[in-house]
C-alpha cells in the first residue's frame, strides 16, 4: 500500500509517499496562490492508496477532497518519532510558525508552545533579512562561518522583521560587514527560539526540523544556547508531510 | 429583524448607519456559528429569539420602564450586586461588550495595548452602537483591574454616568469591612436617585428573583456534566451571556424549560456530539457578547466545551444568597459577603479559585483545560502560571490561550486547538 502525507505550508508544499514503510518519493514545490491546485497536480502525479493532510492550508484540502487530517505538530512529532524514536523535543521553524513539542516516551505529544502570531523568529524573518542582506537564503546559514563565528560585534534589538529590516540597513550605512550582521541575525532567531523551547522544557534528544533546520548556523547557535547537537534529518522540510503519511498508517479515515 | 426601531434608536442617540452594520455583522455571525450547529435542543429557539431582537424588543421593554421611572443601570463586573438594583425596581444591564467595533474610536482615547474589553465597552459608547449604555441612568464601575479603573475615568468624561464601587485587592477581615461599606453605600445611591426605601420586603424579593436565576444556571452548568453532553458549550454560553440582559424571572423560565429539555436528553442518553467526545474547560477573562470566537473554534474542531470558569459563567452563578435575615442592615452585609465568594484574579491571593477550577474538572468530567486570556489582561495573564501549576502538576492537559476579538490569529488558534484536541485523544489511547 502506498500512503502519502501531504504538508500544506505558508511558503512550499511537501509531498512524500510511502511504501510500505519506505519513503518512496518526495516533493517540494511553492505553495504559490491557488495551493488547492498545486495540491491536485501532486496527487494526480502520485496516486497514493490513502493520504493525510497537515499544514496551514491542511482544511483547504480536506473541505475540498474529503481527506483526514491532522496538525502540523501531531504531524512532525510522528515524523521526528519515526527518524531519531529517542527524541523528546522537537524545534521546527517553519516559513511562518516556530514550535516546540514536547513528546513523551511513547511519542505522545504532551504539550506544545507556538511563537505569537508575527513572522519574528520564524523562516519568514530569516528570508527577509537574506534579502536585505543580498544573500541566498540557502547560502545565508553558511554565510555566518565566513565571519568565522566570533563575538558578534553587532546586535540585532529587533524581533519584528519590519522593524529589523530598518535595523540591517542601518548598519549597512555604517560600514558594517554583512556577513556580521548575518551573525547577528542568526544569533537573534536562535535566542528567541531558545527561550521558546526553555518554555516547554528541553528533553533529551532534541530534533530541529523545518526548512530552517538546513541552515548549518541556525542549527550551531541553537545547540549552543540549549547545551546540546540537535539532531537533523537528511531532508527536514519534508519531515512533517512524512509524519502525516504515518498518521495514515496508524488510524485509517 | 420583523420591527423597524429606527426612531428608538435615534432617539436614544445611536449612529444610525454604523449600528446598521454592527446588526448586520452579528447576524450573520449568529447564523455561521449558531443556526449551523446540529442536534440543537429546542428550548434554544428563545435565546435566538432574544439575540434577534437585542437591540429591538428588549430596548423597547428597557426604554418603557424608563418612562416609568425605574432607573437603568449598566455594569461590567459580577460584584455589583444585582439584588440592589432590583430592589429599588431597576433593571441591571450587562455593559461589557465582546466585539471589534469601535476600536478605532476607542484608540482616541485608551492605549492600544488595552484589553478588548475594554476597548469594545469604550468603543461602543464612543461610536455610539449600544442602546443598553444610552439608556443608561447609572453606570456602575469597580476598581478591579487597572484598565478598567482608569478607563472608567474617561468613560465618566463622556458620559457624567459613572459611580465606580471600591472594590478591595484582598479578602482580610479589613478589606472586608471595607466592601461592607460600599455595598451600602452603593444602597443608599439607588435609594438616592430613585426616591425608593429599600425594605426587608424589598430585599427579599429582589434575592429571591436572583437566587431563582442562579439556581437556573447551576442546574444547566450541572446538566452539562452528562456524556454525551446535552448541549454546546456555545448554547450555554450564549445562555450565560444573556443572562446580563433579560428580564431575570422570564430568563429563569425559559433556562429552566430548557434544563427540563435537557434532562430528558440525559435520561435518553442523547447528545449533540457522541459519547466519549473530547470534554473542555475553559477558564480565564469573561467573555462578553458577541464573543464566541474561542467556543466556536473548539466545538468546530470536533471537542464539546462543559464549562467556563469566568465571570460569564461560573463565577456569575456559583454562590447563591438565601440567607433570611431580621433587618435590612444584617441583610445588605450578607449581600456583601456573598460577593466576597466570587474568585477574581484581581484579588491577591487568588488560590481559591485554583480550587474552584479543580473542582469544576471533577465535576464537569473535563478532559483538558484551555485557559483563555484576553492581551493585555494582567491579572488573568499572570495567573496562568498558578493555574497550569496547579493542575498540570498532575499532568492535566492544559492549553494556555491568549487573544483578543479580531479574526487575525485564527489559523494559528485553530491548529494550537485541533493539536490540542489530539492530544488529548492520544492520552484516551493510552
Ligand atoms: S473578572 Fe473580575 S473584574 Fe471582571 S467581571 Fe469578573 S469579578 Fe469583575
Ligand atoms: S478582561 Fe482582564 S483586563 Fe479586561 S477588563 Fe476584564 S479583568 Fe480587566
Amino acid at each position: 500500500m502506498r500512503i502519502g502525507g501531504i504538508d500544506i505550508g505558508s511558503r512550499y508544499i511537501k509531498h512524500v509517499v510511502l511504501d510500505g514503510s519506505q519513503l518512496a518519493e518526495t516533493y517540494k514545490v511553492e505553495t504559490g496562490y491557488d495551493p488547492l491546485a498545486q495540491c491536485q497536480e501532486l496527487i494526480d502525479a502520485t496516486r497514493p492508496d490513502a493520504l493525510v493532510a497537515t499544514g496551514y492550508g491542511r482544511h483547504l484540502i480536506a473541505n475540498g477532497g474529503g481527506i483526514p487530517t491532522v496538525t502540523e505538530i501531531k504531524a512532525a512529532a510522528r515524523g521526528a518519532r519515526a527518524l531519531f524514536p529517542t527524541c523528546r523535543t522537537i524545534i521546527d521553524i517553519g516559513g511562518q510558525d516556530t514550535k516546540v513539542i514536547h513528546v513523551n516516551n511513547e511519542g505522545s505529544v504532551m504539550t506544545f508552545e507556538m511563537n505569537d502570531r508575527c513572522a519574528a523568529g520564524t523562516g519568514k524573518f530569516l528570508e527577509m533579512m537574506a534579502r536585505a542582506l543580498g544573500f541566498e537564503i540557502d547560502n545565508f546559514g553558511a554565510s555566518c562561518e565566513n565571519n568565522g563565528y566570533q563575538q558578534a560585534p553587532v546586535t540585532i534589538n529587533n524581533l519584528c522583521a519590519v522593524f529589523a529590516e530598518s535595523e540591517v540597513i542601518s548598519l549597512i550605512s555604517k560600514g558594517i560587514r554583512r556577513e556580521a550582521i548575518a551573525v547577528a541575525l542568526h544569533r537573534s532567531i536562535a535566542s528567541r527560539v531558545a527561550s521558546l523551547a526553555k518554555r516547554v522544557g528541553v528533553r533529551q534528544d532534541v530534533v530541529f526540523t523545518g526548512g530552517c533546520a538546513r541552515n548549518p548556523s541556525l542549527k550551531a547557535m541553537l545547540g549552543e544556547r540549549l547545551g546540546q547537537d540537535l539532531l537533523v534529518a537528511p531532508n527536514p522540510d519534508i519531515l512533517t508531510a512524512w509524519g502525516a503519511a504515518l498518521c495514515a498508517e496508524q488510524s485509517p479515515p | 429583524m420583523s420591527n423597524d426601531y429606527t426612531d428608538m434608536w435615534s432617539s436614544l442617540g445611536l449612529n444610525l448607519q454604523a449600528h446598521q452594520g454592527l446588526l448586520g455583522v452579528l447576524s450573520d455571525a449568529y447564523e455561521n456559528i449558531y443556526l449551523s450547529q446540529q442536534n440543537r435542543p429546542e428550548g434554544m429557539e428563545y435565546f435566538d429569539f432574544v439575540i434577534s431582537e437585542v437591540h429591538g424588543q428588549r430596548i423597547v421593554e428597557i426604554v418603557n420602564k424608563k418612562i416609568e421611572g425605574k432607573p437603568i443601570i449598566g455594569t461590567f463586573c459580577v460584584y455589583v450586586p444585582e439584588e440592589l438594583i432590583l430592589a429599588v425596581d431597576g433593571v441591571a444591564v450587562g455593559l461589557c461588550a465582546g466585539a471589534d467595533v469601535g476600536t478605532d474610536e476607542a484608540e482616541k482615547y485608551l492605549p492600544r495595548t488595552t484589553c478588548a474589553l475594554i476597548k469594545a465597552f469604550m468603543g461602543f459608547k464612543l461610536a455610539g452602537l449600544c442602546p443598553y449604555v444610552e439608556s443608561c441612568d447609572l453606570i456602575v464601575g469597580e476598581t478591579t483591574c487597572d484598565g478598567k479603573k482608569k478607563a472608567y475615568e474617561i468613560l465618566n468624561e463622556v458620559t457624567g454616568k459613572v459611580y465606580v464601587m471600591e472594590l478591595p485587592s484582598m479578602k482580610n477581615a479589613e478589606s472586608k469591612v471595607l466592601w461592607k461599606k460600599e455595598v451600602h453605600k452603593f444602597a443608599r445611591k439607588l435609594s438616592e436617585i430613585t426616591g425608593i426605601e429599600i425594605t426587608l420586603e424589598r430585599l427579599k424579593e429582589a434575592s429571591s428573583i436572583v437566587n431563582a436565576k442562579r439556581k437556573a444556571l447551576q442546574r444547566l452548568s450541572a446538566l452539562r456534566s452528562h456524556d454525551p453532553a446535552p448541549i454546546s458549550g456555545l448554547d450555554a454560553l450564549l445562555i450565560n451571556q444573556v443572562s446580563f440582559y433579560d428580564d431575570p424571572a422570564r430568563f429563569t423560565s425559559q433556562v429552566n424549560g430548557l434544563c427540563d429539555e435537557l434532562e430528558e436528553r440525559t435520561k435518553a442518553g442523547t447528545g449533540i456530539a457522541p459519547k466519549g467526545t473530547p470534554r473542555v474547560l475553559i477558564s480565564g477573562s469573561p467573555m462578553a457578547i458577541p464573543n464566541w470566537k474561542l467556543h466556536a473554534v473548539v466545538e468546530g474542531s470536533g471537542a464539546v466545551v462543559v464549562g467556563e470558569e469566568s465571570c460569564v459563567g461560573e463565577r456569575n452563578f456559583s454562590t447563591l444568597f438565601d440567607r433570611n435575615l431580621s433587618s435590612v442592615d444584617e441583610t445588605v452585609d450578607a449581600i456583601a459577603d456573598r460577593y466576597m465568594t466570587i474568585n477574581c484574579a484581581c484579588f491577591t491571593p487568588n488560590n481559591e479559585r485554583l480550587g474552584d477550577i479543580k473542582n469544576m474538572i471533577e465535576k464537569l468530567h473535563a478532559h483538558g483545560l484551555i485557559h483563555y486570556t484576553l492581551q493585555f489582561c494582567t491579572p488573568y495573564m499572570v495567573e496562568a502560571y498558578r493555574v497550569r501549576q496547579a493542575i498540570n502538576g498532575g499532568r492535566f492537559p492544559f492549553l494556555g490561550i491568549e487573544t483578543d476579538y479580531s479574526m487575525e490569529d485564527m489559523g494559528q488558534l485553530k491548529t494550537r486547538i485541533e493539536a490540542f484536541i489530539e492530544m488529548i485523544k492520544e492520552g484516551f489511547r493510552s
